[in-house]
């Protein structure tokens, strides 16, 4: 009996052994009917073992924002590897409207070039012709930038298939349960173990600069805030006080956390925490449950999740003092966790209906109607890419925790899931 | 002992972005919850039956014993309906007995933990957790328990008691769970 914590140290510490296995697999589960289709051709290898393959990240890639149909390589009837050699004609007889050709070229031991050309079929004209340079491990992420610079180039929005995002994972049943905290790459692949433990992690935000997660860990069976740097591993415990330390955000300059604290009779409240100087601010005051801060873009407002009016709904209150919050949410008698779009022009929150809890936005700057994006009976926290046309939010499938993507149309949505165990709390970076 | 951790195991990873991760640096602090004891399965034992043998356990009175305080509290759980932090009347004789031994023992200390079903964004059901905790101290407060004697924590729906998503593994969730301090 006494065997268990230790046979799962071990199992742990092979999981954190740094092998790129796939934690995430993508599905994608309804497409835009309007899918533009392209075909990416097989990148030329010097080497007749090619070491990566560059055009089925970039394919997937393109697939999994489902504005794109790519072709299956078995219809492909030729394999040009540049623009010279690619027959138009032949390709507009297979109903492509783009192509791309490329290369992957070894310069040295340990450094390669990815050079790819984008052509319009229909016109023959050349849209892109780049090359990236990179040693072996950084192929996959010169993949994703091929990836959103013929995303970009195609539907005039930045890609965002070279970010990351963080998740935790659950492992195992209770008693022995393993939480982890993983960054993984925006497709899922890549994934790293950043803290593990086998009591709850929860609430990881990224710092605006993309190199520190905070996030809520009871290792010590009560909840303190975190704050790790991802490159060095410093950890740093930011706020360990009597009774509920939760939901970190950080302002938009990376110096200060919201989050949530509460008094000794139980009443959840949300300060405001100086990092460097440790200083608490006292944000909200109110008898109610305040929690779930998110900034404002300028820094000057908070948005949260207040029952003060009976049921969970969200708010929104300047920073200066005497300040008056502002209800945002109206429909519905349950909405919560507020995120915002990258232009601050949309709020995706939990939303409830008879159904369940689903991911909703609001548009900000219009008549404030909510739409709701996701069908699931359990979705939650919801997180914008940095694109801002897609958000990822944790639901379930057939009892498993998944990590789920709808665009912000509704049109486009796709599942992650995890080859073992359950996934849930996904955060997307910033760029 | 203020640094204390309960089997966390922190690994930090490398993060350069086209570099090999570094080694991971793996940081273990000891807890007696769940360190293996020493000498437990070692070798030098075939053939002989080394199998612990104990007879039936008797009580005993022990003001001061951590593990009397642990046998006391020991799976006494409070359940809530769906959204409600009230105690029903078939818990009240829990909280009843509970604060008798607080009171019987001005020493001991008991942790309320609050849970909440999986229903609903994590953060607000740690806010959930925390109330049907608070109602629970105040309870055993009025019944005559100190205050001294009384910490709460709240786990949200991050401790599930059962998996499932069905109203039956819901209502064994929504708890407060009474856990003697040593």
């Amino acid at each position: 009996m006494n065997k268990k914590p230790l046979s799962w140290l071990f199992v742990a510490l092979l999981a954190g052994g740094g092998a790129a296995r796939a934690e995430l697999v993508v599905e994608i589960t309804q497409g835009q009917a309007d899918a533009i289709p392209i075909a990416i051709v097989p990148f030329a290898a010097a080497d007749p073992a090619p070491v990566f393959d560059v055009a089925q990240v970039v394919s997937a890639d393109l697939a999994s924002s489902g504005r794109f149909v790519p072709m299956s390589r078995n219809d492909m009837a030729d394999r040009p590897f540049k623009g010279a050699d690619i027959v138009f004609n032949d390709w507009r007889a297979l109903n492509t409207d783009y192509i791309v050709v490329g290369q992957l070229q070894t310069l040295d031991a340990q450094r390669y070039s990815v050079v790819f050309e984008l052509f319009n079929v229909l016109n023959h004209q050349r849209l892109l012709g780049f090359q990236i340079t990179s040693n072996r491990a950084g192929l996959r992420l010169a993949s994703h930038q091929v990836a959103d610079m013929i995303y970009e180039k195609i539907i005039g929005v930045r890609g965002a298939f070279a970010t990351r995002i963080a998740y935790i994972a659950v492992a195992g049943r209770a008693p022995s349960k393993q939480y982890r905290l993983l960054v993984a790459d925006a497709d899922g692949e890549n994934p790293r173990v950043v803290m593990q433990s086998s009591e709850p992690l929860m609430s990881p935000a990224w710092s605006p600069d993309g190199q520190s997660l905070a996030y809520v860990s009871f290792e010590n069976r009560l909840p303190a805030v975190y704050v790790q740097q991802l490159k060095s591993g410093e950890r740093r415990r930011v706020s360990a006080r009597s009774g509920v330390n939760q939901a970190p955000a950080w302002s938009t300059d990376g110096k200060k956390l919201a989050l949530t604290l509460s008094s000794r009779d139980g009443n959840l409240d949300i300060y405001i925490l100086d990092l460097a100087s440790q200083g608490l601010t006292r944000f909200t005051d109110d008898a109610a449950i305040d929690t779930e801060p998110q900034w404002s873009r300028d820094g000057q407002s908070l948005y949260f999740t207040s029952d003060r009016a009976g049921g969970p709904q969200i708010y929104k209150q300047a920073l200066t003092a005497g300040s008056r919050a502002q209800r945002l949410t109206f429909q519905g008698a349950y909405n919560a966790r507020p995120r915002l779009s990258p232009d601050e022009s949309e709020l995706a929150f939990v939303t409830q209906d008879g159904s369940g809890y689903h991911i909703a936005v609001q548009d900000l700057h219009g008549r404030g109607d909510m739409r709701v994006l996701t069908k699931g009976r359990f979705d939650e926290s919801p997180s914008f890419a940095p694109s801002g046309a897609v958000l990822i939010y944790a639901s379930r499938d057939r009892g498993r925790g998944v990590l789920a993507l709808v665009s912000t149309d509704g049109r486009v949505q796709q599942r992650l899931v995890s080859s073992e165990g359950e996934v849930r709390e996904p955060a997307w970076a910033s760029y | 002992m203020k640094k204390l951790l309960t089997a966390a195991v922190v690994i930090s990873m490398g993060f350069a972005l086209a570099g090999c991760p570094k080694k991971p640096a793996v940081k273990e602090n000891p807890s007696a919850g769940t360190q293996v004891p020493a000498g437990d399965g070692s070798s030098g034992t075939t053939g002989a039956d080394t199998s612990p043998q104990t007879g039936a356990a008797t009580p005993f009175a022990d003001s001061g014993s951590a593990s009397a305080a642990a046998a006391a509290f020991s799976g006494k759980i409070i359940y809530f309906d769906y959204d409600k932090i009230e105690i029903k009347p078939e818990y009240a004789g829990i909280v009843t007995e509970a604060a008798r031994n607080l009171v019987a023992h001005p020493g001991w200390r008991v942790r309320l933990e609050g849970n909440t079903d999986e229903r609903g964004t994590r953060e607000y059901n740690i806010g959930l957790g925390e109330r049907r905790a608070q109602a629970v101290r105040r309870a055993l407060m009025l019944a005559g328990a100190g205050d001294g004697q009384l910490t709460t924590v709240s786990y949200g729906e991050e401790r599930p008691a059962v998996e499932g998503e069905e109203e039956a593994a819901f209502a064994k969730n929504r708890r407060v769970e009474l856990v003697a301090l040593p």
